[in-house]
C-alpha cells in the first residue's frame, strides 16, 4: 500500500478517498455558544422591531421621534419630521398597519444584505455552516448565486439608502434639542432622550460609514492610490473603520431598539425624561 | 512534565482509526514535536508532512481538537494537562496516509487564475510603480499556502459538487492581488463569478478565521471583489467612470 501511494505521489494519478472520519466535526470547545447567542438576540431584536412598528403608538414625545417611525412623512403622523405631512399613505397596503413599516424596509434591508450579518445569520440561521469545520447542516447549497440570496450583491444599494436615514436621524437628534416651551414655541435643551438619540446616531453613523460597500466606493475600487490621494486617504480611513464594523453593527442594533423603547417608556408616562440643561 | 493522550488518525483512503498515544511533553514544544515523539518512540511509520517547524512553509496543516491549525505553530500550553487531543488530517482533500492528505485540487486552481498581464513600460523601457500602490495587495503575499483556507470553506468541505467552478479563498486573494496591481491590464470580476465561483462564497469568514498569517481573507480580498463585481451593474459607478473618463481593462 505504501509503495502504491508513493508511486501516486510521483505521478499524476490522486487519492480519490478523504480521510474516513464519520464524525461531522471534531471540536471540543463550545462552538455552538456563538451561533446560539446570535440567534437570540437577532430573533429577540425582529420581534420587538415587528411589534414597536405594529403598534403606530407611543412614538413620539417632544422633543423626541423613535427611529423606528422617522422621517415621519405622513399627515397621520403625531409628529412631522419636516413641518408638513403628505398625504396618509394607505398603500402599500402594510402601510395601512403602521407608517413604520414604510420606513423600517430601508434601514432593514440594509442590515440584511450587510456583509458581516450575512455571516452572522448564514451561520445562526442557515447552519451554513453553523461553525468553522463543523459540517453544513442542509444539502444543496448555492450560496449567493441564485434568487433570492443573489439580491445579497446589491448591497451598496442599501447603503445608498441608509446613508439618507442617517442624514434623516441627525435631523431628528438636532431636534431633540428644541424642547417646547410653556410660553410657547420652543427652547434649547438638553434631556436624557437627546443624549439617547445622539448616542444611536453615533452608533448607526459608525455602523452605516465602516461598510465594506462603502470602504469600496469611496477608495477601494481604485488600484493606483498614488495618483488620487483624496480616495486613497479616505479608503485608509474606511479601512480602519471598517475593522469596527461587527462592533458598530451589534452597538447600532442595540441603540437603536434601546432608543425606541426609551422614547416609548416616556410616552407612555412609565418613565419620566430628565432634563439636564 | 505535562503528560497528554494524542488520539492521532492512522490510516489510508481503504479506512482508520483514531489511535491513542500517552506523550510527556516538554517545556515550549508544539503539537508536530510531539507527533515527531510518537513517531521517534511509538509509532515509526506515522505519516505527516512537515518541513520548516516555523509556521512558513504550510507543510503541516492539520486538524487539532477539530479545527484547522499549522501542526507547528500549536504550543501544548494551549491545553490542559492530561487533556486529549485529537490530531486529525485535513478533511477537505483526499487522504494519501495518516495525516497526509493530496492538496493537488489546488494546485490545479492555481493554474487556472489568469495571470498579470502589464501595461506597456514608460517611455524609457521601464516600469514605475509606487509603494503605496502595491501595499495593498502585500498582504496577499504573506500566504504561504497551508491550504488551511481551503480546508476549513465550506463550499469545498461539505458540497463536492461545487469543487470543479469554485477556486477557494486562497486563491480569491490571488485574484484580488491581481486585480488590485497598479500595472495590471485585465479585467477579472466577470471571471472570477463565471470560472472562480465567488458567488458560492457566503461570508462566514472561516478562512479569516484560520489563516496563520492573519490575512484578512475575506474584507480585504472576497468582498472587494464581490464588490468589484456589483460595480459592473452600479449606475452610479458607470456614471462616474464616464465622469471620469476611465478606461476599461481587458475581460480574462
Amino acid at each position: 500500500m505504501i509503495r502504491e501511494v508513493l508511486k501516486d505521489q510521483r505521478g499524476h494519478v490522486r487519492a480519490a478517498a478523504r480521510p474516513p472520519i464519520a464524525a461531522a466535526h471534531l471540536r471540543k470547545d463550545a462552538w455552538w455558544a456563538l451561533p446560539l447567542t446570535t440567534f437570540v438576540v437577532l430573533t429577540a431584536f425582529i420581534i420587538y422591531s415587528t411589534w414597536a412598528a405594529l403598534q403606530n403608538a407611543h412614538y413620539y414625545v417632544a422633543p423626541y421621534l423613535s427611529p423606528f417611525y422617522s422621517p415621519c412623512i405622513s399627515k397621520s403622523c403625531v409628529h412631522s419630521t419636516f413641518g408638513y405631512g403628505l398625504p396618509d399613505m394607505t398603500f402599500p397596503v402594510i402601510g395601512v398597519l403602521s407608517p413604520a413599516f414604510l420606513i423600517l424596509w430601508g434601514p432593514g434591508l440594509f442590515r440584511l444584505t450587510c456583509y458581516y450579518y450575512r455571516k452572522a445569520y448564514y451561520r445562526s440561521f442557515w447552519l451554513a455552516p453553523a461553525a468553522c469545520a463543523v459540517r453544513d447542516v442542509k444539502g444543496g447549497y448555492s450560496g449567493e448565486t441564485r434568487f433570492p440570496l443573489i439580491v445579497q450583491n446589491f448591497h451598496r444599494y442599501a447603503w445608498y439608502v441608509a446613508v439618507i436615514f442617517i442624514v434623516l436621524l441627525t435631523w431628528d437628534a438636532l431636534l431633540a434639542f428644541r424642547f417646547p416651551d410653556p410660553r410657547g414655541g420652543t427652547q434649547f435643551g438638553i434631556g436624557i432622550g437627546t443624549l439617547v438619540m445622539w448616542i444611536n446616531v453615533i452608533f448607526l453613523a459608525g455602523y452605516t460609514f465602516s461598510c465594506h460597500s462603502c470602504r469600496h466606493v469611496c477608495g477601494g475600487h481604485v488600484d493606483v492610490f498614488s495618483k488620487t490621494p483624496a480616495r486613497s486617504s479616505l479608503w485608509h480611513v474606511l479601512t480602519r473603520l471598517n475593522e469596527k464594523h461587527p462592533t458598530f453593527a451589534w452597538l447600532s442594533l442595540f441603540s437603536v431598539g434601546l432608543t425606541d423603547l426609551y422614547i416609548r417608556l416616556v410616552s407612555m408616562g412609565i418613565i419620566r425624561d430628565l432634563r439636564i440643561l | 512534565m505535562p503528560t497528554y493522550t494524542m488520539r492521532v488518525f492512522r490510516g489510508d483512503p481503504g479506512g482508520g482509526e483514531f489511535k491513542d498515544y500517552r506523550v510527556e511533553t516538554g517545556e515550549g514544544m508544539v503539537v508536530l514535536d510531539v507527533i515527531h515523539r510518537i513517531q521517534a518512540t511509538e509509532a515509526p511509520d506515522l505519516a505527516c508532512r512537515w518541513n520548516c517547524k516555523a509556521g512558513k512553509c504550510g507543510s503541516c496543516s492539520a486538524e487539532i481538537n477539530g479545527k484547522p491549525r499549522l501542526m507547528c505553530m500549536t504550543r501544548m500550553n494551549l491545553f490542559e494537562e492530561g487533556e486529549t487531543i485529537s490530531v486529525a488530517p485535513i478533511r477537505t482533500f483526499p487522504l494519501i496516509r495518516d495525516l497526509v492528505t493530496d492538496v493537488s485540487y489546488n494546485y490545479e486552481k492555481a493554474k487556472q487564475v489568469p495571470p498579470l498581464r502589464l501595461k506597456p513600460p514608460d517611455p524609457d523601457g521601464k516600469y514605475r510603480m509606487m509603494q503605496e500602490d502595491v501595499d495593498r495587495a502585500q498582504e496577499f503575499h504573506k500566504c504561504i499556502e497551508c491550504f488551511l483556507c481551503q480546508d476549513v470553506c465550506h463550499v469545498i468541505r461539505d458540497h463536492e459538487e461545487h469543487k470543479p467552478k469554485f477556486a477557494g479563498p486562497r486563491f480569491f486573494i490571488k485574484i484580488a492581488g491581481l486585480a488590485m496591481h497598479p500595472l495590471d491590464t485585465v479585467d477579472r470580476t466577470k471571471w472570477v463569478g463565471t470560472h472562480a465561483g465567488v458567488g458560492l462564497c457566503n461570508i462566514t469568514k472561516c478562512c479569516t478565521e484560520v489563516c496563520p498569517e492573519h490575512i484578512h481573507i475575506t474584507d480585504n480580498g472576497i468582498i472587494p471583489m464581490k464588490e468589484r463585481m456589483a460595480d459592473n451593474v452600479d449606475p452610479v459607478v458607470w456614471l462616474l467612470r464616464k465622469f471620469r473618463g476611465a478606461k476599461g481593462k481587458q475581460p480574462a
